[in-house]
């Protein structure tokens, strides 16, 4: 377990310093003068220089890259070149509302996918039920086809348009939540649902649920302690990257309903050419996949006791 | 390829992509002036018979927009996905293009990439690359690249070191043209169907990015950018959001299916099927006095659809009795015994006269829960997989006396703890609270022995519990089950395919073949055994007076197939003795004084060898 441990926080140091130093690179690898490009082409050069200065961008890239670490552990991001707020303040503005729609998305999605998809597999195991299963599949493959950001426009307009149920843009009261975080778990929901049936019915098989079953327990148990946990190793993975994926979909539907979360706040700012605001809102982005993937190697470890040792 | 065409998706999907590269070729050919007609009187206009998809904010027809706008929306998408492939292919192919050890700092770069989101990685590179459609393509390609790096590098490392490579290289063939020449060749099949998935995720990605307002900008346009321009009078017109968004979903899906089609046609995603486990089971044994009767079993017989791998078995086991069942694989052995412990799950159907344990008709599936559960015990063949890895052993023993004895958590482990002393585990305590995988083989099979002796049983059925252990462990776990039926008078059924071990542990031995019991007998009476299988399985163990200069003896033929039963004997195809009588029919189970029962037209004729 120590040795488990301590790979793996060597893995998430590697990967932070990666994603750090995309972060500050991306600056560098901009063609062309990224300030003269913000201020556009009539800025006067004193300005430009000032400008320039004033992010040390004059400095040898090694100091720089020293400056941006030093920074960053001091919690300093800089200042949007357009409203010269601070980039930490932009980010702590915005950060709940994306996490809030992040996380309620995926606790929905969950919430959906892994009673229908043990549901799924119990009903239709052994080959039983074939049109219920076929049914299934094709409707959960169509949905997880679905780009969020078309969910969303589609439940924009049966919703809010057709039906006037929910708010169709913003983030107010608890209905505004309804339509963008919908929007957000389908997808996964339906390939998680997919993934639980598979694994499940694989699990149905196994012998220790022939030996659970001749314990004589009651089905309920036989499911829900002895085939679901082994049935969520390999969804907890894939889950991971789903959410993962979720964090990417926030930036669209965020976007579709105008969320005042970090997605609209990096598009508008990467249209605006606000950099250091694109910087700190990519750091966080790809920290947050980071924690993520930490998150799901701790619950794999936690409920798998072999998969430790897997990994030593 | 063409065995795309078989499945009824591939070829939906085939003729659906087929229509929108038309559209795509045509489109703009045909429609580009009607979708660039300004006419201002017609602004915002909902459906008609004239624009049936409406105006937009300048007159223009949304529905031929959406068409024109086909050849650029995929034209990005393809572009998008050749960037991409070349990238992943070049990231991919970097240990035989560099070397393996500069190679092993790019596999580890693209391993830390693919944890990324497509769509992050997208937007990181749209930063890069600028705003704008030469940007988008970019951007896609790089976050498309990743994952394609990392396809490319798992085929690759399967073909790198077939003998054909390394003889290119000895021979001087630059790395570059070893990978053109040698490598993609073989593994060009899995790229192009992956790429073509892929190609339906560029047009879906693509279409957020414009939506986004980063990708096409005006006056060009493409689905996306429509979308986006759409989206903004989604309560006056809600059809100029639609329509291009349906555009990109059937788009999307076409590709997407098309690939995922021509995968499964050409194997590349196995099917997670596996077989139903086709096991064997005994026949029952002759009737005694019905006190001493823990389990009577008359005709019983288990089906599969038209196939009916146990036939007609019969027999009982009395109290304290030890019965072996033998056979080779396929002969019904262990589906007998699941079918007598009632956990043969449909498709399989058991019938049977009777099926009587302890007195209770187990035929009327009423409540013998707790009757099955704390009077039969299974002990099961690998106790690996048979024991949950999730659970501590000593949980899985607890729940036993929990659900049936009603003890508390606390109770129901002392229980266990007791339980696994009594299977003599050292340090019961400990073990309780381990994992299956830390234990070893043996205490596996022991802690599952143990497990059987959280209630009181009255029969154990262990089938083939030693098959899975060395053979020091398998001499312990037998010595183990003996002892608990000496000490608890409990019946035992024993199922192996190895007569040896009967003949050690059991005082009856029933000999299956193709379903049927062949023979029973008496332990002590196996040299006398009547049934020329019988015979053959005994001749077929060596002792210590084989002769070790000859080869060993065998059976000739193969085990019958259940499927396809010959007529008569099923024995007979393999038989020294079958003649017209064992083709023409069935030889009944006959019973002599005493008790020994045989299947065979000429049983006790010598077999001449």
């Amino acid at each position: 377990m120590h040795r488990f441990a301590i790979r793996r926080a060597g893995r998430l140091l590697v990967s932070l310093w990666v994603v750090i130093t995309a972060a500050f690179g991306m600056i560098h690898l901009i063609p062309g003068d990224p300030v003269r490009a913000a201020l556009g082409p009539t800025a006067p050069a004193e300005l430009v220089q000032a400008r320039r200065a004033a992010l040390g961008l004059d400095d040898p890239l090694w100091l720089q890259y020293l400056n941006y670490l030093h920074h960053l552990v001091t919690g300093e991001f800089g200042s949007s070149t357009l409203s010269g707020l601070p980039v930490a303040q932009v980010i702590s503005d915005r950060l709940p509302a994306t996490i809030e729609l992040a996380l309620a998305s995926f606790v929905l999605a969950i919430l959906i996918s892994v009673p229908l998809g043990l549901a799924m597999a119990v009903a239709t195991r052994n080959g039983r039920r074939r049109p219920a299963e076929l049914a299934f599949t094709s409707a959960s493959a169509v949905l997880a086809a679905l780009p969020e950001f078309l969910v969303a426009v589609g439940l924009v307009y049966v919703f809010s348009v057709t039906l006037g149920w929910a708010p169709v843009a913003g983030r107010s009261g608890p209905d505004s939540y309804v339509l963008p975080v919908i929007a957000l778990a389908i997808g996964p929901a339906a390939v998680l649902a997919r993934i639980v049936r598979v694994e499940t019915l694989a699990v149905l098989q196994a012998d220790y649920i022939r030996t659970a079953r001749a314990k004589r327990l009651p089905s309920r148990l036989i499911y829900l302690r002895h085939a679901l946990p082994n049935a969520l190793t390999a969804t907890i993975t894939l889950g991971g990257l789903i959410l993962g994926g979720l964090i990417a979909g926030t930036v669209l539907v965020e976007n579709v309903f105008a969320w005042p979360g970090l997605g609209s706040t990096i598009v508008s700012s990467i249209l605006a050419k606000d950099y250091p605001v694109v910087q700190g809102i990519v750091l966080i982005y790809g920290i947050g996949v980071l924690l993520i993937n930490l998150v799901v190697d701790i619950a794999l470890a936690l409920l798998d006791p072999r998969s430790t040792i897997r990994k030593s | 390829m063409s065995r795309v065409f078989r499945s009824p998706v591939g070829v939906s999907a085939a003729a659906l992509l087929a229509a929108v590269l038309l559209l795509a070729v045509f489109a703009p050919v045909l429609w580009a002036d009607r979708a660039a007609t300004i006419d201002t009187t017609q602004i915002l206009q909902g459906q008609s018979a004239q624009h049936w998809a409406g105006t937009d904010s300048l007159g223009r027809d949304i529905f031929f927009r959406v068409l024109v706008a086909t050849r650029l929306s995929v034209q990005l998408a393809i572009m998008a996905t050749a960037v991409g492939v070349l990238i992943g292919l070049l990231l991919g192919a970097a240990p035989l293009l560099i070397g393996a050890r500069a190679g092993r700092w790019v596999t580890a770069a693209v391993n830390i990439a693919v944890a990324f989101p497509g769509l992050l990685l997208a937007l990181f590179f749209a930063v890069i690359f600028g705003v704008g459609m030469r940007g988008a393509v970019l951007a896609i390609g790089f976050a498309v690249a990743p994952s394609f790096a990392r396809l490319t590098h798992t085929l690759v490392s399967t073909v790198a070191d077939r003998d054909y490579v390394h003889a290119a290289r000895i021979a001087g063939v630059g790395r570059l043209r070893v990978l053109a020449r040698h490598v993609l060749p073989n593994v060009g099949e899995p790229l192009v169907v992956n790429a073509t998935v892929a190609a339906g995720g560029a047009l879906l990605a693509f279409a957020g990015l414009s939506f986004l307002g980063l990708g096409v900008q005006a006056p060009q346009y493409d689905w996306g950018r429509l979308l986006g321009e759409g989206l903004n009078g989604i309560y006056v017109h809600p059809l100029a959001a639609l329509a291009p968004g349906i555009a990109v979903v059937v788009a999307g899906l076409a590709f997407s299916l098309f690939g995922e089609a021509a995968a499964r046609a050409i194997g590349l995603r196995t099917v997670l099927s596996r077989e139903p486990a086709a096991t064997s089971q005994p026949e029952p044994a002759q009737p005694m006095s019905a006190a001493d009767v823990v389990l009577a079993v008359e005709r019983l017989r288990i089906s599969f659809g038209p196939v009916s791998p146990v036939r007609d078995v019969g027999f009982t086991v009395g109290r304290g009795e030890s019965v072996g069942i033998v056979g080779e694989s396929g002969s019904g052995k262990s589906l007998t015994a699941l079918a007598i412990a009632q956990l043969i799950e449909e498709p399989g159907r058991v019938s049977a006269d009777r099926i009587e344990f302890l007195g209770q008709d187990l035929r009327s599936a009423k409540e013998h829960r707790r009757l099955l559960g704390l009077s039969l015990a299974m002990v099961f063949q690998d106790p690996m997989t048979s024991l949950n890895p999730t659970h501590r052993v000593g949980r899985q023993l607890a729940e036993v006396a929990e659900q049936h004895q009603g003890l508390g958590r606390a109770q129901a482990l002392a229980r266990a703890v007791d339980r696994l002393r009594a299977v003599h585990l050292t340090e019961p305590e400990r073990r309780a609270r381990q994992y299956p995988h830390e234990l070893s083989g043996g205490m596996r099979q022991r802690a599952m022995i143990g497990m059987g002796l959280m209630g009181s049983p009255a029969l154990i059925i262990a089938d083939e519990p030693t098959t899975a252990l060395d053979v020091t462990v398998q001499a312990q776990v037998l010595a183990l089950l003996q002892e608990i039926r000496a000490s608890d008078g409990v019946a035992l059924m024993l199922i192996s395919h190895d007569i040896s071990v009967v003949r050690q542990v059991c005082d009856r031995v029933l000999v299956m073949y193709a379903g049927r019991i062949v023979e029973d007998l008496r332990t002590a009476d196996l040299a006398a055994a009547r049934h020329p299988y019988t015979r053959a399985l005994l001749a077929a163990v060596p002792d210590l007076d084989t002769d070790r200069g000859k080869p060993l003896t065998v059976i000739p033929g193969r085990a019958a197939d259940p499927a396809q039963l010959p007529p008569g004997c099923a024995f007979a195809p393999r038989c020294p003795l079958a003649d017209s009588a064992c083709v023409a029919s069935d030889p009944p189970l006959a019973v002599d004084p005493g008790g020994h029962r045989v299947a065979c037209w000429h049983a006790d004729r010598e077999v001449s060898r």
